[in-house]
């Protein structure tokens, strides 16, 4: 069974990590995955910096230029990775834009994935449609678990259809926007959070999008199974530094 | 082999949605509703009278005697530099803006590099009193004033695009964020025919009245439709997509794609998508793309504003794949000449980007009795500063 899938079998709420892989600095990518595993952090999403990165707020795109600038590209991730499996043992997931992929082969992207123990892909450029008719059988055949994106404006048909075809979970975008940590969250998303829990769906859904300190944490996961934090902990640590991984994952929870 | 896009958006292999889900409902409102609104007989009628009394369609289809002699061809001008707002660009905002109109959009953003799509979209939101924002590339705005003067006098506000290159890429990916942010009450007026589908589809449509117009002076001109050339210059392509679509199934009409060589295309300041790009996918559309190895897109180069783009629309992606079209690169010294002789020969101030599609008659060489029909695209005013510099006026 995928790490992604046990680790969502588990009797808790799931507390995930964004960070951009190369940042602060090049060779930070290590060991910000094991400082977090260290600090209790459910699973991890690795984000491969692109230089048009047009769903991400200012942070993420800062981190991305930064990390570009430092000299990161997907073979540099993978070789900074393949040894990974031997320090770290939650789920890994690495969430990019799809031309960098593309360019890398989908296939040959994959396959690296697979023998790395990457678990699964977030592409938020790739759509569903696509991915169900040229991707699924690449991904399918290195088990990799591809996790698709809701947002509130998201039919109930249309997340019906994506939870019928989701195989780890969901990634239910808050609100309405760019990515970027906020303070609160208002009556708005209370209701939509309410109104997919009341659907029932079969793949359990993790919130992103907006979750930055306890109490965003907290409403988040009073609904789903789970929350990532990304802008907010990219924040953290261009302040603190990565030694101090652990006192932001207190805070949090 | 079909040039028009197929029922998934595609041109061939070039083309596509590829979009966050976040954008899925915006898109795909503008999909389901684009072709039934556009051919509604109330739009129609709408958009034919603001083409004809508020643009001053249709421009003129001039044969260029002096310039004809030079090169010993027959020279037909396409007029767009006298459309309202001194370029084509006009023809796609003002059918954008009543499509927005019907879908119930109350608030506009687009996106500018040199400030002439800003510009043509701040006159439509005028027209129709709607709310207009526009980014553009904060290194755009400090070398492109009287654009960023003109449409705030029009009413737009200018916002500064800060990340990446901080030029016409950036100021796309802004406005993709601001449409995210703002999935309901907004319309994004996409200046070229790039992005995802039906963008480039619908914004080819809105400039087909640049070939449709041809087909009929010509006629009246040369007692025939078709002409053996066509060409027009490409940047993300709009006018290029524009004057060569009533022709992309005409064979027997030769289409040239003129794209801006910079500093020459192996200079590394360049913008020849067709000879420097590979496929990949940018803002939302898999097409020809200047990117590293790695799939980082690279910042382009090109002394016209309107050029410097590191994509094609996936039309012209296809049309460059398939043949159809041939490219040819120009560079900056080439076109800059290029400008100058028509103005000596015709009183015509081009665009810098039409510059480049004249300076082909220096590097192609075509029969006496071939009739070839180049696209002005826009006129040179934006430009002074630029020719001023560079011939130290």
């Amino acid at each position: 069974m995928n790490r992604i899938n046990k680790k969502l079998q588990e009797d808790k709420k799931l507390l995930s990590i964004y960070f951009t892989a190369g940042y602060p600095k090049l060779n930070d990518t290590v060991e910000v995955i094991e400082n977090l595993e260290k600090s209790g952090v459910d699973f991890i999403e690795i984000g491969l910096p692109f230089s048009d990165p047009l769903a991400d707020g200012p942070t993420i795109q800062a981190s991305s230029t930064a990390a570009l600038e430092n000299g990161m590209t997907s073979e540099v991730l993978f070789n900074q990775l393949k040894d990974i499996r031997k320090t770290v043992s939650i789920p890994l997931i690495i969430m990019g834009y799809f031309n960098p992929m593309m360019q890398y082969g989908v296939e040959a992207f994959c396959k690296k994935c697979a023998e790395i123990g990457i678990d699964g892909l977030i592409i938020p450029d790739l759509p569903v449609q696509d991915y169900n008719e040229n991707y699924k059988a690449i991904f399918e055949k290195y088990s990799i678990i591809n996790v698709f994106l809701i947002t509130p404006q998201t039919s109930n048909e249309r997340i019906r259809f994506i939870d019928s075809i989701s195989n780890g979970f969901i990634y239910m975008v808050s609100s309405a926007g760019v990515t970027g940590a906020k303070n609160s969250f208002g009556n708005t998303q209370e209701t939509y959070f309410e109104r997919i829990a009341s659907m029932k769906l079969k793949a359990p859904q993790v919130i992103g999008f907006g979750i930055s300190n306890a109490e965003t944490f907290k409403m988040a996961t009073s609904k789903a199974k789970g929350a990532i934090i990304g802008s907010a902990f990219v924040n953290y640590i261009t302040d603190k530094g990565i030694d101090k991984i652990p006192d932001f994952i207190k805070s949090i929870r | 082999m079909s040039y028009f896009v197929d029922e998934n958006g595609y041109y061939g292999q070039f083309g596509g949605a590829y979009i966050p889900e976040m954008l899925y409902p915006n898109v795909e409102e503008l999909r389901k509703n684009y072709l039934k609104i556009m051919q509604s007989a109330s739009f129609k009628k709408e958009f034919d009278e603001l083409l004809k009394e508020y643009v001053g369609r249709p421009t003129p289809l001039y044969f260029a005697k002096r310039l004809s002699e030079k090169y010993n061809t027959k020279i037909y001008l396409k007029r767009e530099d006298l459309c309202h707002t001194g370029a084509h660009k006009v023809n796609n905002t003002i059918g954008q803006i009543l499509m927005a109109k019907r879908l119930g959009k109350n608030r506009i953003i687009a996106e500018t590099g040199a400030g002439q799509h800003g510009v043509a979209t701040a006159t439509v939101c005028a027209l129709m009193g709607l709310e207009c924002i526009v980014y553009m590339g904060e290194i755009d705005i400090a070398r492109q004033a009287p654009n960023v003067a003109r449409m705030k006098m029009l009413g737009a506000t200018v916002v500064p695009a800060l990340s990446g290159s901080r030029t016409l890429k950036d100021a796309t990916n802004e406005a993709i964020r601001d449409w995210i942010n703002n999935p309901v009450d907004t319309h994004y007026i996409i200046g070229s025919v790039v992005g995802p589908h039906p963008y480039p589809d619908m914004v080819a449509r809105f400039q087909s009245v640049i070939s449709e117009e041809i087909k009929w002076q010509l006629k009246a001109k040369e007692g025939k439709e078709n002409p053996d050339y066509v060409i027009a210059c490409v940047g993300g392509g709009s006018n290029a997509a524009g004057a060569f679509y009533h022709y992309l199934d005409e064979e027997e009409v030769n289409l040239i794609a003129v794209e801006a060589a910079g500093l020459g295309v192996d200079s590394g300041e360049s913008a020849a998508t067709s000879v420097l790009g590979n496929e990949g996918v940018i803002h939302g559309s898999k097409t020809l793309l200047m990117q590293t190895k790695d799939g980082q897109i690279i910042e382009p180069y090109s002394i016209s504003a309107g050029l410097d783009y590191p994509g094609v629309g996936p039309l012209h992606a296809h049309l460059c794949e398939s043949k159809r079209a041939e490219f040819l690169s120009i560079t900056d010294d080439e076109a800059m000449q290029a400008g100058l002789e028509l103005c000596k020969l015709e009183g015509i101030i081009p665009a810098i980007e039409s510059s480049h599609a004249l300076a082909v008659f220096k590097t192609k060489k075509f029969k006496e009795d071939d009739v070839v029909v180049l696209n002005l695209s826009g006129r040179g005013d934006k430009d002074l500063d630029t020719y001023i510099k560079y011939f130290k006026f």
